[in-house]
């Protein structure tokens, strides 16, 4: 049942990963200018034009085309970069590190506000309390992670200027790092040093980027708990003598988390989306400030190679979500 | 929900205070070159880096201060509106009738439309949405046009996906049914019955739509990949502001107001007209 469910899902994947490498082609070559000219330096002659034209395969059919390109990208060939002269791939997984460290933080901190908020408003229920976090929530939700980020740029880049709000790294900083996951490496390396250099310049980008999560998981999880919180073997915990939190914490939790976890799943995707513009605002560099450096120098190998690494990740991640919500359902899980 | 049992009661305070916003900030849009105290687009040198009205050394007729190039921040939010409510209308409006259109078809026949329309949204899905504004900017050229076809491409599918499932709800309902029994051709009841039931949710979304629509504009315009002329956008004002933060944080202060205000007001009316509309909150 669950490898059946898997192999369908894993079927649908490959047939949406397939219509983006449809739209990212179509995309590229609607583009106007020639990408052959871009290759060659000018005053390449008409002979060279015609030779690498044929090369790339640039005089068959665009169907043929299109499945000599989609060849080569299976092949991990996603051209080279127009403006950067380097491996796209290369470029591509050199700056993907950064961008996960990034999200991943910025889930976490999501997770870190909204669960907390939602256990304290389903035990506070009917009171102030649970009104003003609903109001908090719903305001938080409305505003964009681009907005946060500049709220966060004033408030602490210049009011309070406690965090560093542009970069990665110090630059002054030596860094001793093998892999481009320099949070994860700066913790096995017991380098804390450095991981506290980079947690303060990961933390405002990560808070812009965590808010409107935040909010969604208190909203949701608020609601589901609420839900579970009248049902009987929860009401017995009650009677039983726990706490009110004890009963949220050890009986509640675990059957409220299902809804907010799948919904988390999704949102994720957003957030990785979302770094994009956020990497921009605080000049982290990671693949999204990349993506509109690529764009503002119109190098479309290398935006192309990035639209296609994100998307394979949201496909991934959507994978996984699916297959862990069928994992953790009972009823999909008997079924 | 508070929302529906404030909307029974009539408009809510908080929705006279969106609306009010959204009216105020569209009329000075309309109505830009007689309500804005300076030319936006003057530079004046001698007049850099002005504080807003309250502090020491403002200028009067420079209510908000001016940039680094002297320009009057409250004349260039005045014409920034204007982008940014064209985009919202335009934008939104396109792709909710894209969206609408695609979703109603797929909901209410099924089948194969529902299959091909399906698969079409799993695709959008896969793409991040701002990355994919910026792409398509790039390769249809900036310009007013251009962005709001970028938007419209990406954003249909969030009306596509809710009047989808919609549609296909009220496919089932006898009143369908019956329809059917009397006689009515399959897109007749589409448009004449389904339609008019899904409508609610279409509005509500639109409202919420438009408030997306400014932030992508914003976003589009901070990366400076928005219109290419000289007029000022809110999101060109940010770009600056963010540039001299820490000589003239008002430069940001006042475009980023604009903009969240704007957007919770939007969404409030979107969240509203849902909670009046939808039957089960109701």
């Amino acid at each position: 049942m669950l490898l059946q469910r898997f192999l369908v899902r894993l079927l649908t994947m490959l047939v949406t990963l397939f219509g983006v490498a449809i739209v990212v082609f179509v995309v590229i070559r609607v583009a106007p200018g020639d990408p052959i000219a871009m290759m060659l330096p000018p005053g390449a002659s008409d002979d060279d034009i015609a030779r690498l034209r044929a090369l790339y395969g640039l005089d068959r059919t665009i169907v043929q085309q299109f499945f000599i390109w989609l060849g080569g990208v299976l092949h991990g060939d996603f051209g080279t970069s127009i403006s950067l002269r380097q491996d796209v791939l290369g470029l591509v997984f050199n700056r993907l590190p950064a961008t996960l460290e990034l999200a991943s933080f910025a889930l976490l901190m999501a997770i870190a506000i909204g669960v907390p908020m939602a256990i304290l408003g389903a035990r506070k229920r009917g009171t102030a309390v649970e009104a003003g976090i609903d109001i908090a929530s719903g305001a938080t939700l409305s505003i964009p992670d681009f907005l946060w980020g500049l709220v966060l740029i004033l408030l602490f880049g210049v009011l309070v200027p406690v965090f560093d709000i542009s970069g990665r790294v110090s630059p002054e900083l030596d860094l001793p790092f093998v892999t481009q996951f320099y949070l994860v490496e700066s913790i096995l390396r017991l380098r804390f040093d450095l991981t506290w250099d980079l947690l303060k310049h990961m933390l405002m980008p990560a808070v812009a980027l965590a808010l409107p999560l935040a909010a969604i998981i208190a909203q949701l999880l608020k609601q589901s708990l609420k839900e579970v919180l009248d049902l009987d073997y929860v009401v017995l915990a009650r009677v039983k003598g726990f706490s009110e939190t004890q009963v949220i914490l050890r009986e509640a939790l675990k059957n409220a988390a299902l809804p907010t976890l799948t919904l988390v799943g999704v949102q994720f995707t957003f957030l990785i989306g979302g770094t994009v513009i956020v990497e921009r605002l605080f000049s982290y560099e990671g693949l999204g400030n990349m993506a509109i450096d690529a764009v503002i120098n119109r190098d479309l190998p290398l935006i192309q190679g990035i639209v296609l690494v994100f998307a394979l990740l949201f496909v991934l991640i959507n994978l996984a979500v699916d297959m862990m919500y069928a994992l953790l359902n009972p009823r999909l899980r008997h079924g | 929900m508070d929302d529906a049992r404030i909307s029974r009661r009539g408009l809510s305070p908080k929705l006279w205070l969106a609306g009010g916003w959204l009216l105020v900030a569209l009329l000075a849009a309309i109505f830009a070159p007689l309500v804005a105290p300076q030319d936006p687009l003057a530079q004046d040198l001698m007049l850099e880096r002005l504080p807003p009205f309250w502090l020491d050394g403002a200028e009067p007729g420079y209510w908000l201060g001016t940039d680094s190039l002297g320009r009057d921040l409250l004349s260039r939010l005045i014409f920034g509106g204007r982008i940014a409510f064209i985009v919202a209308f335009a934008a939104a409006t396109s792709a909710c009738l894209l969206g609408s259109a695609l979703g109603l078809i797929a909901g209410y026949f099924g089948g194969w439309a529902d299959r091909i329309i399906s698969r079409i949204v799993d695709v959008w899905m896969a793409f991040p949405p701002v990355l994919f504004a910026i792409l398509l900017v790039a390769v249809l050229g900036t310009g007013l046009s251009s962005v709001i076809l970028a938007i419209a491409i990406i954003d249909w599918t969030r009306f596509c996906r809710v009047i989808r499932a919609e549609a296909m709800s009220q496919a089932r309902m006898d009143y369908v049914e019956s329809a059917r029994i009397a006689g009515y051709g399959r897109i007749g009841i589409m448009l004449r019955e389904v339609l008019p039931n899904v409508l609610p949710s279409v509005v509500a979304l639109l409202s919420l739509e438009m408030g997306i629509a400014v932030i992508v504009e914003a976003i589009l315009s901070f990366v400076n990949l928005s219109i290419s002329t000289d007029d000022p956008t809110w999101g060109s004002i940010i770009a600056e502001g963010r540039l001299s933060i820490h000589q003239a944080w008002w430069v940001l202060v006042f475009p980023l107001i604009t903009l969240i205000l704007t957007v919770l007001s939007f969404s409030q009316f979107g969240e509203a007209l849902k909670a009046r509309f939808d039957p089960v909150l109701r």
